[in-house]
């Protein structure tokens, strides 16, 4: 059984290369008992898509009018 | 680099326009000035780091399409520039606490009990609807907080990572990083922001 420090430690890495199947096990096991790694988890994905956000620069438009040109949305 | 050429372009143009805008650069730059002189108390040793930061910055400029988006990488660089002039100095309380490593693991235990279980207020709640926080201004201007926050290691690791989008391989040659290394930063800048996040934000209750 994996503590919630080595499952969080799993959902980060899931981002970064793909799981071996035993962790994405443990990983799937851990998760449907323990709701603070199921957010977690849930987490990561709202932490990426707000980088790309973020970095995007869409954001600073909505109180930034001198950059209209980003205006458009990158989907 | 096939594909759209288009948004490389935009991207390219928006880079090269933070660039150019002189008065921009020069604010940017008394910035860090004043950040890198309360740090290093040494004008000369301040005005090279920040020198140096920004040179390395733009280096990376063109992946950045907003202006906070390029603070905060200046800044991140900015952090290890100083924590390199203080090591230097043998200014090493002062390197830990910008870095803030060993405070950072005690930071980072606290969140879990001794069997690396979450303590039960540190444990993560439900966040709401990610796309409509994205919505609000306000979401913005806690996430660059928080982005801020990080350590000056984490941060630069975790935007090279995320913003920039450089592959592992990269990162670890130009960090000179192990990839467990840069897989264990990565886990910490992630377990703070998410923590940071939850408290600011989706706890806070202003989004309500
Ligand atoms: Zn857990």
């Amino acid at each position: 059984m994996l503590s919630c420090h080595q499952a969080t430690r799993l959902a980060s890495d899931a981002q970064e290369r793909p799981l071996t199947f035993k962790e994405k096990v443990s990983l799937k096991i851990h998760t449907m008992m323990c709701s603070g790694c199921r957010n977690f988890e849930s987490s990561m994905n709202t932490l990426r898509k707000a980088m790309q956000g973020f970095a995007s620069g869409d954001h600073k438009d909505i109180t930034n009018n001198n950059t209209k040109k980003t205006m458009k949305k990158h989907e | 680099m096939t594909g759209s050429t288009s948004q490389a372009k935009d991207k390219q143009l928006d880079g090269a326009s933070q660039l150019n805008d002189t008065n921009y650069l020069e604010t940017l730059r008394q910035q860090m000035l004043k950040f890198a002189n309360l740090q290093i108390s040494d004008t000369h040793l301040a005005e090279d780091a920040v020198q140096e930061a920004l040179i390395g910055a733009m280096k990376k400029a063109d992946s950045f399409g907003g202006r906070s988006a390029f603070k905060t990488w200046v800044f991140a660089i900015l952090k290890n520039k100083i924590a390199d002039v203080l090591r230097k100095r043998q200014r090493l309380a002062e390197v830990s606490e910008l870095m803030r490593s060993d405070e950072d693991d005690e930071a980072l235990s606290s969140l879990f009990d001794k069997k690396g279980h979450w303590n039960p207020e540190d444990r993560p709640n439900r966040w709401g609807d990610p796309e409509d926080s994205f919505k609000q201004q306000q979401f913005w201007v806690v996430f660059e907080t928080c982005l801020n926050n990080l350590p000056g290691n984490q941060a630069k690791v975790f935007m090279m990572r995320e913003y920039i989008g450089l592959d592992t391989d990269e990162i670890c040659k130009e960090e000179d990083l192990s990839v467990s290394n840069l897989h264990v930063i990565l886990h910490r800048a992630r377990l703070k922001l998410q923590k940071c996040l939850e408290i600011k934000w989706y706890d806070g209750g202003k989004h309500a």
